[in-house]
């Protein structure tokens, strides 16, 4: 409150105020070996400024009244520097006066889970992947956050949230000639991560995981190569889905791409305003929604770092594109209110529009049925190399695993799986999405964005799906 | 910010509360501050005061970690107390070689007062500048100006105290038309270094020349490489095996071609942390003082970088690449890579080229198969068509998919003038030239 009344009694006309303090329990095992058994435990305050319709923000670890001072004085100054450079005055449109509490809702607080045990888990995992012959390394890893944070604003928002996280994964790599190749579990890059406490962990059954995930990367390496350069039907599981999702739908929908906000690094976006409510995103069974507020999704919280309260929202309805994420000043450009994307990494960051949880909602189909009726196609599960182009068209994948489909049956093994496309031909090509018993909400904890630059943990939710005529094998 | 005495004080009072058993203690604080454009505005302007304390603590082999902002005496308890908890939980590690002992590294200039104290003012007016011209050209121009300072400390209990100060500054601008973009960065420990207007007009005058792109079909062609191309290409291959780490692991560009002439004779790769040329750091995050390490040497490879616990296993010595704690699981990384620049100019490049690209960068790049370090990403903010020698016409934005080794070995020419550029999320530094390559493969193009 100290630093919103400095700021207020110094001309701004907006100011608001994040006090965060995160902690990290982070433990991976290679090999047997404990590689990391670490913890870290942060603190700090930032100050946002609006003054003269132009922003400024600073940041301190130090929490002294004389040091919020400081930085309140110095986010003033960068606001006036900010000045020197403006255009239209930064509006906001309506006040944001949210007061309360939240917590995660948690079975198990991931950080009264003793050490022991969570070692004990993770080398239970390393041994079972053990077992298998032909694997090169071994990892096994967890991970447990939990950020307290205050926020306050000067339209009289007040809110106190506590965000548990919890996050782990195993990994086998075989290495045989000149081939390397890998599976995780339950989700790519050893770590699946959701809002909750360690009874998700558990759920995961890492050990019970560990020999099928290790055979499966030895199988792999004698594998059939990917066919390349053809043209088929995709069936995409569900952790390769939700980053499908995560890079070709939600960084278009982030509405400060739209407006040129992140051109110099992170991009723009094909969706332009206009195509709002008109254009075809996707086949009419294509259904994108944005929440904050569903069970174990990593971008669920009570409010935004803006004070706006967690909500759900439509981005795609039966394939049109409806909708964007958006902060209160974006919003204000379209004639809308924010529905709650502004988060930033930490205390030393400002918020900027991220994904909140972007997820495909679930269709009709059973896993089984989709596969007896899909004549001809790929079956690719697991990211392995994801890249797209700036405003989010032109995309290539790579998956861990691939089995070919022939006559309604899943057959042969295959291995180094790419395939590429254009995101709204992509998803006006999707014919069938699984069900309800199919979907699950993926984390994808490792989202880059923004200058100085911020990771945010993002929730995406999906069941597989089957896509038409796409090009697969680009290995070259 | 922590003047070197106190740094030593503080260090000494965390080891000291050890109470004898061994331990590392790395000390990180920053000051700093970016400015950033869009549309010709500043629209996110922002300031950090952060300092890191973090601590290993070993009881025998078994080892804790544990890491804090705060540096108040309850701070510092409870920081020693959590690493000590972790190390008593923690297996002993069979492999850990021990803390190093001191030795002696060079102290490098790399601290300049005025870009520490370097005003939000002159930032928003070097922008302005920019933004100006961009106006006056009918552009948008976005972008980031970047100043700040940060002073590392690593000790230990052997007696190793390490203290370095730097000093960073680094300029980067998109300028866009409504078809068209073009993108110039620049880096330095020196913010007077940075001749800020002169990369606004790099990138406006790109982004003039790139209207009305064509299309055209993917295949293989000499592409001619901007210096920012060039740190894509030698960034990845630190990423994905420059490191002891992946060569132990088999996944290694690397991996049963030591010795071997992997690459063009006009290659050479090499990381030099005491090098005032790049963003010096003379010592690593264990306090082991940085070698000059040849990584490809005329095309033949040479090996990678080593720290303490992947020398051990190998029977090589460390050479000083110790990464931060928090990454230490990626193994050691070169942080200062340098390439040797050639005797062309990138217009001599063009000149001599009777078909090909000429590329002004790389976005989104991804690791498609470790072997041959094969990439896939896409071009951006100017790509033209060459033609007898002559730039032709702005082409739209291609995907390509190619192994990064085999692109080092097709290299054709070198660029004479050599530019700093530190990578995207900071730490990792490269000095590169431009290049010219033949038989590069894209896959694929933009909408």
């Amino acid at each position: 409150m100290r630093a919103l009344d400095l700021a207020q009694l110094h001309g701004a006309q907006y100011a608001d105020v994040r006090v965060v303090n995160n902690r990290i329990e982070s433990i991976s095992v290679k090999d047997g070996i404990v590689e990391e058994l670490s913890s870290s435990e942060t603190e700090g305050v930032g100050v946002r400024v609006l003054v003269n319709g132009a922003w400024g923000f600073a940041s301190s670890r130090n929490l002294t009244n004389a040091e919020i001072d400081h930085i309140t004085t110095q986010a003033l100054d960068i606001a006036h520097a900010s000045g020197l450079v403006s255009g239209e005055k930064v509006d906001l449109g309506p006040k944001v006066t949210s007061q309360g509490t939240y917590q995660t809702p948690v079975k198990i607080d991931p950080f009264h889970v003793s050490l022991e045990d969570k070692l004990a888990l993770l080398l239970q995992a390393d041994a079972e992947m053990g077992k298998v012959q032909g694997v090169r390394t071994r990892r096994a890893n967890a991970t447990v956050i939990k950020e307290h944070k205050h926020f306050a604003n000067t339209d009289g928002a007040f809110t106190e949230q506590t965000i548990f996280e919890t996050g782990g994964g195993i990994q086998a790599t075989a290495v045989g000639g000149s081939e390397v190749q890998v599976r995780t579990y339950p989700n790519a890059f050893v770590r699946q991560q959701v809002t909750g406490g360690w009874e998700a962990m558990l759920s995961w059954d890492l050990p019970g995981n560990g020999q099928r995930v290790s055979s499966e990367a030895v199988a792999l390496l004698t594998a059939d190569p990917c066919p390349s350069n053809i043209t088929t039907s995709l069936i995409l599981g569900g952790t390769q889905l939700a980053l499908q999702v995560h890079e070709s739908c939600g960084h278009p929908t982030e509405l400060d791409r739209v407006y040129g906000s992140e051109a110099a690094y992170a991009g723009t976006s094909f969706l332009t305003p206009e195509k709002l409510g008109t254009f075809h995103y996707g086949s009419p069974v294509v259904n994108l929604t944005a929440d904050s507020i569903r069970p174990l999704g990593l971008g669920t919280f009570g409010w935004d770092d803006e004070g706006v309260p967690a909500q759900s929202s439509p981005l795609v309805q039966e394939g049109l594109f409806v909708g964007y994420l958006m902060s209160r000043e974006t919003a204000a450009k379209l004639g809308r209110f924010s529905n709650g994307c502004m988060r930033a990494s930490g205390w030393n960051r400002i918020p900027i529009i991220r994904m909140v949880n972007v997820s495909l909602e679930p269709g009709t189909w059973k896993f089984d049925d989709l596969i007896t009726d899909t004549d001809d196609g790929i079956y690719m599960e697991s990211n392995r190399s994801w890249s797209i182009d700036d405003k989010r068209n032109n995309f290539q994948f790579g998956t861990e695993i691939g089995y070919e489909i022939k006559h309604g049956k899943m057959g042969r093994l295959l291995r180094n799986c790419t395939y590429t496309g254009i995101t709204p031909e992509f998803w006006n090509s999707c014919d069938a999405v699984c069900n309800a018993d199919h979907w699950v909400m993926w984390g994808t904890p490792n989202c880059g964005k923004g200058q100085p630059p911020q990771i945010a943990h993002t929730g995406h939710g999906a069941a597989p799906a089957r896509f038409r005529n796409v090009k697969v094998g680009v290995l070259k | 910010m922590i003047e070197e005495k106190d740094a030593r004080k503080l260090s000494d009072a965390i080891l000291k509360r050890c109470k004898g058993n061994p331990a590392e203690v790395t000390l990180l604080f920053n000051d700093a501050a970016l400015t950033r454009f869009a549309n010709n505005i500043i629209h996110q302007n922002v300031a950090e005061r952060d300092g890191e304390v973090t601590l290993r603590f070993f009881i025998g082999k078994q080892i804790g970690t544990a890491s804090t902002n705060r540096t108040d005496e309850a701070g510092l308890d409870e920081l020693v107390n959590r690493a000590k908890a972790n190390a008593k939980t923690s297996p002993e590690d069979p492999n850990y070689p021990g803390l190093p002992e001191p030795e002696a590294y060079q102290h490098v200039a790399a601290w300049d007062q005025r870009t520490a104290e370097f005003s939000p003012e002159k930032r928003a007016r070097a922008v302005g500048a920019v933004c100006q011209i961009a106006v006056e050209k009918g552009l948008n121009a976005s972008g980031a100006f970047s100043t700040g300072s940060l002073k590392l400390v690593v000790a230990n209990t052997e007696g190793v105290f390490t203290y370095h100060t730097q000093t960073n500054a680094d300029f980067q601008t998109v300028v866009m038309s409504n078809d068209s973009s073009g993108r110039a960065q620049e880096s330095a420990w020196k913010v007077d270094e940075l001749a800020v207007e002169a990369l606004g007009r790099e990138a406006i005058e790109t982004a003039q020349r790139g209207h009305n792109p064509v299309k055209i079909d993917p295949g293989e062609y000499t592409v001619i490489f901007e210096h920012y191309v060039t740190e894509d290409l030698i960034s990845s291959l630190n990423i994905y095996g420059m490191g002891a780490q992946a060569l132990q692991e088999g996944r290694s560009w690397m991996n049963d071609r030591l010795g071997e002439q992997l690459m063009s004779p006009l290659v050479s790769i090499w990381d030099d942390g005491t090098d005032v040329h790049g963003s010096p750091l003379p010592f690593d995050f264990e306090g082991v003082p940085k070698q000059r390490v040849d990584i490809v040497k005329k095309g033949v490879v040479m090996g990678p970088v080593y720290d303490r616990y992947s020398g051990a296993k190998m029977g090589k010595l460390s050479t000083g690449h110790a990464t931060p704690i928090k990454l230490r699981g990626y193994g050691p990384l070169a942080l200062n890579l340098f390439m040797a620049p050639g005797d062309v100019t990138v217009e001599e490049m063009i000149a001599s080229t009777e078909k090909g690209l000429y590329i002004n960068r790389f976005w989104y790049t991804r690791l498609v198969h470790p072997r041959d370090c094969v990439i896939t990403g896409m071009t951006r903010d100017g790509v033209f068509m060459i033609e007898n020698g002559e730039v032709a016409y702005p082409v739209k934005n291609l995907r390509y998919t190619m192994p990064y080794v085999q692109a080092l070995a097709n290299v054709e020419a070198v660029g004479k003038a050599s530019h700093l550029l530190v990578g995207e999320y900071g730490g990792l530094c490269a000095r590169v030239p431009a290049l010219k390559i033949k038989g590069f493969n894209f896959t694929g193009s933009t909408v």
